[in-house]
């Protein structure tokens, strides 16, 4: 008959590496048929019951007490092994301590004064401290931690900006900083395409895609999971696509995300376009406005992503086509469409740019236009469906009701930009400029600062004869396009314009030197790498004990 | 609200600028501040007879036949059992004592003056190795060398030290620390450079060229020599740095045998105490940790000055007390900087590229840490008279840290 015994030891904190070790160890001892050793979290304990290890004893232990439990054939053999734990962790820390391991930041700071970034794995209630230690100190943080509250995630990347710092994470898996992985990384060839990520896993598969497609990675810059969410505000990514738009080094920028806010895109997007550089934009989820707007080029997916990046890195260089410096519209946009294609088309094209942005046709029901007869905010309208049609003539035929609606529109203070196709061809309104150009003009001429698009769509051999309605609708004020790209380019351009690029950090010095706080097994790799490097033997402060903890954050002064 | 770290600042800046001077040696009811016939101070915190460990004990018998209070063993006991002893700290006197430190009206003291700051220190003669009052032995022996030491070796000294214009103690340590000591444990290099610099004097002032003679063989035979006036230094330097408001920094840590007791600066004259532990070390032949007494002594206060066990990396040639290799000689110092606020302005280490010894142990850091202070520390044996058993590493118990931390937010409304 076998005998569980547990033992808790209060406030003693190790990594799991060192537990394993230990588990493994008592493993090996006579009679021993199972161990578990663990720091008693709530998941933690939750797979010692799974194996039938948890006993009453353990289950009062708290997140920052150490529990070892032995399960052996008989009392005496589980308290020998219980023992001789101290003696297991002892020989292994015999070899690792030959040289200084500083406890404190503070002391590591000392040790490698050159290190300018800190690599932070601590559990995670403790991680956000640890992380405003390391800004505190002028370093750059890469913030492995998870279960970081999004309050602190916030009040941390603002810190870092103000002190021109990059904090990547909380939950950041990869990055490679100067040619070195930090967390999780693929070797790759160091190169002319930089990176920023709000995906882990997406960051390796694309760098290892590079390097496979014969590129090779400036900087891999992580950001973590919640960076794209609205309430964060793309903040880390904002600043390292300031990096690497400042990085001598990058040629080629790939921005890679899960699906972003709809805000957040807009504004990622608006800071992309001003980056002066290709950037390759890999939002998952969302459709791909066109091939390349701009300076921008959307990939339908991850290696899609690495192979335009490969190709654009080893082009020469060329004007990126950064749109004007004219200052941008502040109104809003609304398009009236007669074609139901083309404002889907432009619907999806402007979804990733503007927000909130409305219609008709959208497919998601909250971009759906509450009352198709009054615009909000952005608005596209097909005026073909149903709702307009009754009782009249298609908007292709009778221009009535567009005009219409296009003075409507002018007259809302609010609108900035009134993009309208018009399609020619068999069947369509023989000359639509005659009757859509006045309207245009008069509307320009009550308010001068409201400007127009058209795109027009067509060919020489239509019987509208396409330069003619061209000449008459750039005439009235509008311009006018026959090319739904440059069509996108442009309001893309008049409504975000180049958004301000910020400020970038400190560039990263030369060679990597970085702090490790928690997980040894990051020490192990980014020394093994050729990164100068320190670990700190991290214990949680005051050994857990939360008053304490609570009193001498009041001490901090 | 005070910022603690301009409050530490100004008192490690007391500490490291306080400079002390060995002026003299007289009879402690002389000097010692409100010394008196039947007051013993002893090592430590304060404690009662009956808390007392065998070491404290055996030296307050020794201290009371020394005294010609009481003729032996049972004649002690029975006087401190009619409450006609007083116990007191030597610290609550400005007086330090190894071990048991019990220190008695009669018996001569080093006097050391701060000259910075003004403020007076004591402390008793070393006595050598073998059996000593100072580890709770009381024979015949350990008394006659006593009476020795007080009369014919005191005033001797006191003349010299006189005659010499006084001796700058932290001037001498830095000098040792240059040659392997760390100014607690090993005081070989001080206890030379200590007789060398007084022999001219004692030589001069002896009157008998024999007497001469068989001081400066004490001294000269006894690395400790120069322990208790470089303890005196320390207690000088720490109490200079001790009553700055708002200051987290350790002014006192001491050890009667039974508790490990602790004062900060900006918390006034209040101890913090919890048990003290065995200390982990190196055994003389025939003894083991059972044989051993819990931590005992004011030299503990080597290290609040930022010596001892914090300059360990200058003194690689006791590593065997912590386990081993120079290379945690190094890593001992280097773990204390991780607890003190300055780098010491005069005491600096060799082998750390003439790095000052961590210096100034702050209470908040130790608790956040989970680093208690090191300490290097001779064992001794837990039944009176023995005397030292061993000599190893200790480290004061987390408690007293902590319950300083909770004080200082309760006095200080935090």
């Amino acid at each position: 008959m076998s005998v569980t015994k547990s033992e808790i030891r209060s406030g003693a904190y190790y990594d799991s590496v060192v537990l394993m070790q230990l588990q493994r160890n008592l493993l090996q001892l006579p009679g021993v048929e199972d161990a578990g050793v663990v720091m008693a979290t709530p998941a933690n304990l939750e797979l010692l019951a799974e194996s039938q290890l948890l006993q009453a004893e353990g289950k009062a232990a708290k997140p920052e007490d150490l529990l070892i439990v032995v399960k052996a054939a008989s009392g005496a053999k589980a308290q020998d092994a219980l023992a001789q734990v101290d003696e297991l962790l002892k020989r292994r820390s015999g070899a690792a301590t030959s040289s200084f391991r500083p406890r404190s930041l503070a002391g590591a700071v000392k040790a490698l004064p050159d290190a300018d970034w800190v690599s932070i794995s601590v559990p995670g209630r403790y991680a956000a401290g640890v992380a405003r230690e390391a800004l505190e100190f002028g370093k750059h943080v890469f913030l492995y931690s998870d279960n970081v509250s999004v309050e602190d995630e916030i009040g941390l990347k603002q810190q870092a900006q103000q002190n021109g710092l990059l904090l990547m994470g909380p939950d950041c898996g990869t990055a490679i900083i100067n040619g070195i992985g930090l967390g999780f990384a693929n070797h790759v060839r160091q190169g002319s395409i930089g990176l920023v990520a709000a995906s882990g896993t997406g960051l390796q598969s694309v760098t290892s895609a590079i390097h496979n497609l014969g590129g090779g990675v400036s900087q891999a810059i992580g950001t973590g999971g919640r960076d794209l969410k609205e309430a964060i505000g793309a903040a880390s990514t904002l600043q390292g696509l300031a990096y690497l738009a400042a990085d001598p080094d990058t040629r080629v920028i790939v921005i890679i995300s899960k699906p972003p806010d709809a805000a957040v895109a807009g504004k990622l997007l608006a800071a992309a376009l001003g980056a002066g550089k290709p950037v390759v934009v890999c939002f998952l989820g969302f459709a791909a406005p066109a091939v390349r707007l701009n300076n921008l080029h959307f990939a339908s997916g991850l290696e899609h992503a690495a192979r335009i990046a490969v190709d654009l890195s080893q082009q020469p260089a060329r004007d990126s086509g950064s749109p004007s410096k004219a200052k941008p519209i502040s109104g809003y946009l609304r398009g009236l469409f007669s074609g139901g294609t083309l404002a889907s088309e432009l619907f999806l094209g402007l979804n990733l740019f503007l927000s909130p942005l409305f219609s008709n046709v959208a497919i998601r029901s909250e971009q759906k236009v509450n009352d198709a007869h009054k615009s909000q905010a952005h608005t596209i309208l097909d005026l073909g469906e149903d709702e307009f049609t009754v009782g009249r003539l298609h908007p292709m035929m009778d221009n009535d009701l567009r005009i219409r609606r296009l003075k409507q529109e002018a007259a809302d203070p609010e609108v900035g930009l009134i993009l309208l196709d018009v399609v020619l061809g068999e069947g369509a309104h023989p000359n639509p400029a005659a009757e859509l150009a006045p309207a245009i003009a008069a509307a320009r001429k009550a308010r001068k600062e409201l400007e127009f698009v058209a795109l027009l769509v067509g060919t020489d051999e239509d019987p509208q004869d396409i330069q003619k309605q061209e000449e008459a609708l750039a005439k009235a004020g509008a311009t006018v396009y026959r090319d739904i790209t440059q069509t996108l380019e442009h309001v893309v351009g008049r409504l975000l314009g180049a958004a301000e690029v910020q400020k970038s950090p400190a560039p990263f010095a030369q060679p990597l030197a970085v702090i490790n706080i928690g997980v040894e097994g990051f020490y192990d790799s980014q020394s093994a790498q050729g990164a100068q490097t320190i670990h700190v033997e991290w214990r949680p402060p005051a050994s857990g004990d939360e008053d304490l903890m609570a009193l001498l954050s009041k001490m901090r002064t | 609200m005070v910022s603690i770290d301009k409050a530490n600042q100004t008192a490690v800046e007391g500490m490291m600028g306080a400079r002390p001077i060995l002026k003299g040696v007289a009879p402690a009811r002389d000097v010692v501040p409100g010394m008196r016939p039947n007051l013993l101070l002893h090592a430590g915190p304060p404690i009662e007879w009956e808390r007392m460990s065998g070491p404290l004990r055996g030296a307050v018998i020794g201290a009371l036949i020394f005294e010609g209070l009481a003729k032996n063993e049972k004649e002690a006991e029975a006087l401190v059992g009619k409450g006609e002893v007083d116990f007191a700290p030597c610290h609550h006197h400005a007086t330090v004592g190894p071990m048991a430190g019990v220190t008695s009206a009669s018996m001569m003291v080093y006097i050391i003056e701060n000259e910075t700051h003004g403020n007076m220190a004591y402390s008793n003669l070393n006595e050598g190795y073998g059996k000593v009052l100072r580890y709770g032995a009381y024979s015949e022996e350990v008394i006659a060398k006593l009476k020795w030491m007080n009369d014919v070796m005191g005033p001797v000294l006191a003349k010299a030290i006189e005659a010499s214009g006084g001796m700058d103690i932290r001037a001498l340590l830095s000098e040792a620390l240059h040659m392997g000591d760390e100014g607690h444990n090993r005081n070989k290099a001080g206890s030379i450079l200590y007789t060398t610099k007084l022999a001219p004097w004692i030589a001069q002032t002896a009157g008998d060229s024999a007497v001469a003679g068989e001081i400066l063989k004490f001294l000269g035979e006894n690395a400790l020599s120069v322990l208790n006036p470089v303890m005196a230094a320390c207690k000088a330097m720490a109490d200079a740095a001790h009553g700055v408001e708002g200051s987290t920094m350790v002014s006192t840590m001491a050890r009667n045998g039974t508790d490990f007791g602790l004062r900060v600066s900006g918390l006034g004259d209040q101890w913090f105490t919890a048990p003290a532990e065995v200390p982990d070390g190196l055994y003389f032949p025939s003894y083991t940790s059972a044989d051993a007494n819990p931590d005992i002594g004011d030299s503990t206060i080597t290290e609040t000055a930022g010596i001892g066990a914090f300059a360990m990396a200058a003194a690689p040639a006791i590593v065997t007390f912590v386990s081993g290799t120079p290379q945690d000689a190094l890593n001992a110092t280097l773990e204390m900087y991780e607890i003190t606020t300055a780098e010491h302005s005069h005491f600096t280490i060799p082998q750390l590229e003439f790095r000052g010894s961590p210096t100034g142990i702050d209470i908040r850091k130790v608790v956040e840490l989970g680093i208690t202070p090191r300490v290097n520390t001779g064992i001794a044996h837990k039944d009176a008279g023995v005397g030292q058993v061993g000599a190893g590493l200790v480290r004061p118990p987390m408690k007293i840290f902590e319950d300083a931390v909770r004080a200082y937010a309760k006095q200080y409304n935090l």
